[in-house]
């Protein structure tokens, strides 16, 4: 291991650091936004969307992100449609990231137990309201585990941006190990970067889990 | 007087500080049937699992048939096949049907052969009423005919003392006449047996000695009859009235 | 549009090639499943244990493949492995190495669950009845833990599958390989091929992936019917 390799190295890998967190938090965002719009038009059955909805799920969920960019990138040019890479890599992230979130959120809501919707009813709420007082602050509690489990996951899927060559963090690992032979430095590096931005967040995200059961359940 | 078939001398067991059991001695003799009776939280349960190494203990002796038993991973193993042992959730194998539940232990762990246990399996479940239920799975079974099973596997092993832990505690009172029934059959087989459980009228019908247990240890060791008509000690006596018996 | 270039993918050897490129996929992905799933259960069953040493590794495994990336640990594999052991491997058996290992650690967490979801009630009866720490497995744990596992297992096999166009970056020529050689050989005549070629890419795995999902998702709404009724 060389060391002067590594910090030689260290300004390229800074961009590529702060490029992956960009990226992958524009891509978490848009996730959670189409995630929660699909899961609405799930949870209350509104018609033409609900079935659009499914088949967006079933589509997104049983296929790799990398054909996805492939398909984005390279093949719709051919459809006349022309996008960036970078734009490509977060389109391609938000429709995979969003059926996976509108699925935390889904199972956050069916975690709801019957008895909970009738008594509600029995009290004589409103669907309005039970919507607000019920269903979504016991839903969004519910699937804290599984929206959090996503954005590692989402962090994580970015790696595979550099088929199409945005100079994220494994990106640029394996541009400059193909430019200098240099693995054992470079591959330090890469895991490292994902190290600092996934162990903390994995802590903290837990840390957030409990918060939030405790502030809605009290346990 | 013959040699106790289980002596049990100064037995002592804490969960880290707390001190659940302190300075257990008792013997039970061949054909004994032993009723362990105590409040709730007086640690009859935790010591009847003592027994056969479900709870580890950390001072005193335990003897089985003469033999002082090594507190140890193999001597349990061994111990277990001569001790059978029922619970209060009966833990059928929801795996298995009723009758691989009772042909389990007898073919793995005594190693006899299917084709003996088999039948013996059979003729254990027609002698409680249970014989069309053999092909059965455990779910398809009510609580009762669950924990008659339960017994019937235990048995199958051919232990030499039984161990009962509340076994009627979770049955719905209809059910639980059958399982009381089938105990009673076995202490008149002589079958030795230590049987914690809150059915005072049953104790007293089966019972030939009970321990009364106050906060871990024992503070009565008496005649079953002596015991119901003029217990011992205020703290029994305060425990047969909260029953109201 | 008509001719614009799916005709292509069926000229020459193009479409066999396709094909070849495919097997390779699921040859990578059935042994993948094989030995990761055979290395998770020993491994789940481990992590029941109370020995603290061994739990502290075990995680620590766990943990190292949740959370790297699959395409670094892929490279790991493939630049340091063959240089610390002097070993000479094929792309295909570096994939089947790491994706084996990635495989068996998220399925030593499925097995765990599951394992650790049957009562102790079960455990301390089959001790009553005698049987020793292999019988409590083989005859109580694993028959009751495995149709607990099941659905997680199968999500699993939808994401080797998933994980097997990672391929393409170490030079196997998996499908997305073949597919992409195929366009880089034929797009410049014909724009629209790359559409052609990525959409029945997408087909296939959708193909592969949606049947398992779906026969997950059933067993797992019986599973959870059949406990709560």
């Amino acid at each position: 291991m060389d060391w002067t390799v590594i910090a030689q190295s260290l300004p390229q890998f800074t961009a590529a650091f702060w490029l992956t967190l960009k990226l992958s938090a524009i891509g978490i965002l848009g996730s959670l936004v189409v995630g929660a719009l699909v899961s609405l038009a799930q949870y209350f059955r509104l018609p033409g969307l609900r079935q659009l909805a499914m088949v967006y799920i079933e589509i997104s969920r049983n296929t790799p992100l990398l054909v996805q960019l492939f398909f984005i990138y390279y093949g719709l040019p051919g459809l006349g449609l022309k996008l960036s890479a970078t734009v490509s890599g977060v389109f391609g992230l938000i429709f995979l990231g969003g059926s996976y979130m509108a699925e935390a959120f889904t199972s956050g809501y069916n975690a709801i137990s019957k008895g909970q919707l009738e008594s509600g009813r029995a009290l004589g709420l409103t669907n309005r309201q039970l919507a607000r007082y019920v269903v979504v602050p016991q839903g969004l509690a519910a699937s804290v585990p599984a929206l959090a489990a996503n954005v590692i996951f989402l962090i994580k899927e970015t790696s595979i941006f550099t088929v199409i060559a945005i100079p994220e963090l494994t990106n640029t690992a394996l541009d400059l190990i193909g430019l200098y032979y240099r693995s054992n430095e470079y591959l330090f590096v890469l895991v490292v970067a994902y190290a600092i931005i996934l162990i903390p967040l994995s802590v903290g995200l837990t840390w957030l889990e409990r918060r939030v059961r405790y502030g809605t359940f009290g346990n | 007087m013959a040699e106790a078939l289980l002596s049990v001398r100064h037995l002592e067991k804490a969960y880290q500080k707390n001190v659940i059991l302190t300075d257990i001695n008792f013997d039970v003799h061949k054909g004994e049937v032993v009723a362990l009776l105590g409040r709730s939280g007086s640690g009859k349960s935790t010591l009847i699992r003592t027994l056969n190494g479900l709870e580890p203990f950390q001072k005193g002796e335990l003897r089985f048939a003469g033999e002082v038993v090594q507190p140890k991973a193999a001597t349990w193993l061994q111990l277990r096949q001569k001790i059978g042992m029922v619970f209060q959730s009966y833990d059928l194998f929801p795996n298995l049907t009723v009758l691989d539940n009772i042909c389990l232990a007898p073919t793995k762990v005594a190693k006899r052969a299917r084709a003996e246990v088999e039948p013996e399996a059979q003729s254990l479940l027609a002698s409680v009423g249970l014989a069309e239920f053999a092909d059965r799975y455990p779910r398809q079974l009510s609580g009762g005919q669950k924990q008659r099973v339960a017994i019937v596997r235990a048995l199958a092993m051919h232990p030499e003392m039984m161990l009962f832990d509340e076994v009627t505690a979770s049955l719905d009172p209809e059910m639980v006449r059958g399982v009381l029934d089938m105990m009673v059959d076995l202490a008149k087989q002589d079958m030795t047996m230590i049987v914690v459980t809150h059915e005072m009228n049953f104790a007293r019908q089966v019972a030939d000695r009970v321990l009364f247990l106050d906060d871990g240890t024992i503070t009565a060791d008496t005649p079953a009859e002596a015991f119901f008509t003029a217990p011992p000690t205020a703290s029994a006596k305060e425990f047969l009235a909260s029953m109201n018996f | 549009m008509a001719h614009s270039g799916i005709d292509i993918l069926f000229q020459g050897q193009n479409f066999h090639r396709f094909l070849q490129g495919f097997g390779v996929t699921l040859r990578v992905a059935v042994i993948t499943l094989l030995i990761g799933g055979v290395l998770g259960i020993v491994l789940g069953a481990l992590r029941t244990l109370h020995n603290r040493p061994l739990q502290v590794i075990l995680r620590l495994y766990l943990e190292i493949f949740r959370i790297v990336p699959t395409v670094v640990l892929l490279f790991v594999v493939y630049y340091i492995v063959p240089q610390l052991f002097h070993l000479d491997m094929s792309g295909e058996l570096v994939a089947i190495v790491t994706f084996a290992l990635w495989t068996g650690a998220e399925m030593s967490d499925i097995v765990r669950g599951a394992l650790i979801a049957v009562p102790q009630h079960q455990v301390e009866s089959a001790q009553a009845l005698g049987l020793n720490r292999l019988q409590q497995l083989r005859y109580v744990l694993l028959p009751q833990a495995l149709p607990v596992a099941l659905p997680g297992t199968i999500n699993l096999a939808t994401r080797i599958i998933k994980t097997t166009s990672l391929l393409l970056m170490i030079s196997v020529m998996d499908i997305v390989n073949v597919g992409q050689t195929l366009v880089e050989a034929n797009s410049h005549q014909h724009p629209a091929f790359a559409f052609w070629v990525y959409g029945i890419m997408f087909i296939m795995y959708y193909i592969l992936c949606a049947p398992l999902s779906w026969w997950a998702k059933r067993i797992e709404k019986q599973r959870l019917e059949r406990s709560n009724g």
